[in-house]
């Protein structure tokens, strides 16, 4: 208390300064740097699922399940191909891209080292993990669609493209905390190379592998400009892999929202919105689940 | 006693190919990739030569195909949310490494994450239909900016919490041992400690932003051969415009159109490179290699 020092002591005590001021100011914008971020975040989920919820719910399980109105300006539910469409293709592309991926880690990291070939693979994948999706999306047209017509499998392709890298990526980190001691008690017992790797590494960095692939997953879930391209549009359910033109709640979103000025045409984009958060949420959360849980910590 | 060597070597022998196979596809997707899109976008390049880069006219039925402004408004909004994420990113990364209690830090790193999974075509859904119609906006420049903003701040703001915490201790201990409030201490021993690194993570947000598709063709407002530096005209970016023509394209229209892909992914993978060129140095460095 500055009231009880004695008279003719100078108070030494440091005052707030410009400095300390300063320093507080600049916190301050910190903060609301993490305010900033937060604010179109909540306001992005709020509209989802204000708009969303109203048409997902009161049609309960409808727009799960029904097909899609062939005319885009009459109202009503039904986005159950599209949820197919988006199951079928991230499934496919996760069949293509996370065993190829995983063998390419393998590959890199057990095998390659720093030799030069694996040098210039992981550059290349550095490379391709940069390839804008809709470039992606042009080549499946170009090397597959042009061919084969519209189908789920092209789209799958196009999102296996885009996963690879990703795949490459984080399984190469998880190998890398495999400790050398498990590999060389393998190796001891007389295990060879090839065996060590899959009965001894691999299921190691299992859980590590799994939480990675998952974001690579609920990273491609949420793709549209490749499928447009590769999948067509199709307003009725389409189970097969190879023929036909399908679709996707990604691209339903974007069709929707584009195409027409109808608020039935909206409603639903909303709605196939709240389905694909909400899915591309649950992939992430079961990922961080595997993360927290199971992975070898650094 | 069976002898079970022979075999066993060449399962080994097997299995390590079938990797380098897994490994190899990547150079040969990418070698693809290069070869299909290049060979299908020379119809355009030859009928128009530099001018597809240096002209703004861009009308299909007459078969002119300039992409300047195209180019350009890629570049634009590219560049108006990096100028938009980079202090918002810092600020954050700073945030939750130098002054968040620590019980705020793990749900803050979530919230980040969080941005960073919803996918592109919401963000162009809600900047189309809720930014852009009730903050006045309109679809432009500066809505395309934002929206992409929002989507690379993820990005920048992890990898820049990753540099700033190797950030050794005694670098900071010894700035505030000498008086240094946490701001100064911020300045004279985190910024120069994570520069490159900063840099780095910058330059991948600024490459994520010129290939994001989606969002862009949703709010940037597709305008035609609009070379203007108001960001609130709407304009168009490559991406968008591949995106938003291929349906309606002829033969010629279509090799544009993979013209204007083949530029985007020049461009793109240079920038990205630089970053990871960038970022990797910085790392190796703090590392004190």
């Amino acid at each position: 208390m500055i009231a009880t020092l004695p008279p003719g002591v100078p108070d030494l005590r440091a005052r707030p300064s410009w400095r300390s001021k300063k320093s507080r100011l600049m916190t301050l914008l910190m903060a609301a740097a993490v305010v900033a971020v937060a604010i179109p975040l909540v306001a992005v989920l709020y509209s989802v699922i204000e708009h969303g919820a109203a048409i997902v719910f009161r049609a309960f399980p409808d727009f799960f399940t029904k097909e899609i109105p062939v005319v885009s300006r009459r109202a009503g539910p039904g986005m159950g191909p599209a949820i197919l469409g988006t199951l079928l293709v991230t499934g496919t592309a996760t069949l293509i891209a996370v065993p190829l991926g995983v063998l390419g880690a393998v590959f890199l990291h057990e095998y390659g080292g720093h030799g030069a070939f694996a040098r210039v693979v992981r550059f290349m994948a550095t490379v391709m993990t940069g390839v804008p999706s809709i470039v992606m999306g042009l080549f499946v047209y170009l090397t597959w669609t042009l061919h084969f017509g519209y189908s789920a499998f092209g789209g799958a392709l196009a999102l296996a493209c885009l996963m690879l890298p990703v795949v490459i990526g984080s399984t190469e980190q998880m190998l890398r905390l495999v400790p050398a001691h498990m590999r060389e008690a393998a190796y001891a017992l007389g295990a060879t190379k090839s065996r060590t790797i899959l009965t001894v590494v691999l299921p190691a960095a299992l859980p590590g592998i799994v939480s990675g692939s998952l974001l690579a997953v609920a990273r491609a879930a949420g793709e549209t400009a490749p499928l447009l391209f590769a999948v067509g549009a199709a307003t009725a359910y389409n189970p097969h892999l190879f023929t036909e033109a399908n679709t996707a709640l990604s691209v339903q979103i974007f069709g929707n929202a584009t195409s027409t000025a109808f608020v039935a045409a909206h409603d639903r984009a909303w709605g196939a919105a709240l389905t694909l958060v909400m899915l591309t949420f649950l992939l992430t959360l079961t990922a961080r689940v595997f993360t927290a849980r199971f992975a070898l910590k650094k | 006693m069976i002898d079970l060597r022979g075999k066993v070597q060449h399962a080994d022998t097997a299995f390590r190919w079938i990797a380098l196979a897994a490994a190899a596809t990547v150079l040969v997707v990418l070698g693809l990739i290069a070869f299909t899109m290049t060979d299908r976008s020379l119809p355009v390049l030859e009928r128009m030569g530099l001018r597809f880069f240096t002209s703004s006219r861009w009308s299909a039925p007459e078969g002119e195909f300039g992409a300047a402004a195209f180019i350009f408004g890629t570049l634009y909004t590219a560049t108006i949310a990096v100028v938009i994420a980079v202090p918002v990113s810092l600020g954050v990364a700073l945030f939750i490494t130098q002054a968040a209690p620590p019980w705020l830090k793990k749900p803050m790193v979530y919230m980040i994450d969080l941005l960073a999974v919803v996918p592109s075509v919401v963000f162009g859904l809600w900047g189309a239909f809720v930014l852009s119609q009730h903050f006045g906006l309109g679809r432009s420049f500066l809505t395309a900016g934002i929206i992409l903003a929002i989507m690379i701040i993820p990005i920048i703001t992890s990898l820049a919490r990753e540099v700033i915490e190797t950030t050794p201790n005694t670098d900071k201990e010894a700035a505030l041992a000498l008086g240094a409030t946490r701001w100064e201490m911020i300045r004279a021993a985190v910024l120069p400690h994570s520069k490159g690194g900063i840099v780095g993570a910058v330059m991948l947000g600024l490459g994520r932003a010129m290939g994001e598709t989606i969002a862009a063709a949703l709010v940037i407002g597709s305008a035609l051969g609009q070379i203007s530096a108001n960001p609130f005209k709407p304009g168009n970016s490559m991406p968008a415009v591949i995106a938003n023509e291929w349906g309606e394209a002829d033969e010629l229209h279509k090799s544009a159109l993979i013209a204007l892909a083949v530029t985007l992914f020049v461009i793109t993978i240079v920038v990205n490179l630089a970053a990871t060129a960038i970022v990797q140095r910085s790392m190796r460095r703090s590392r004190g290699g």
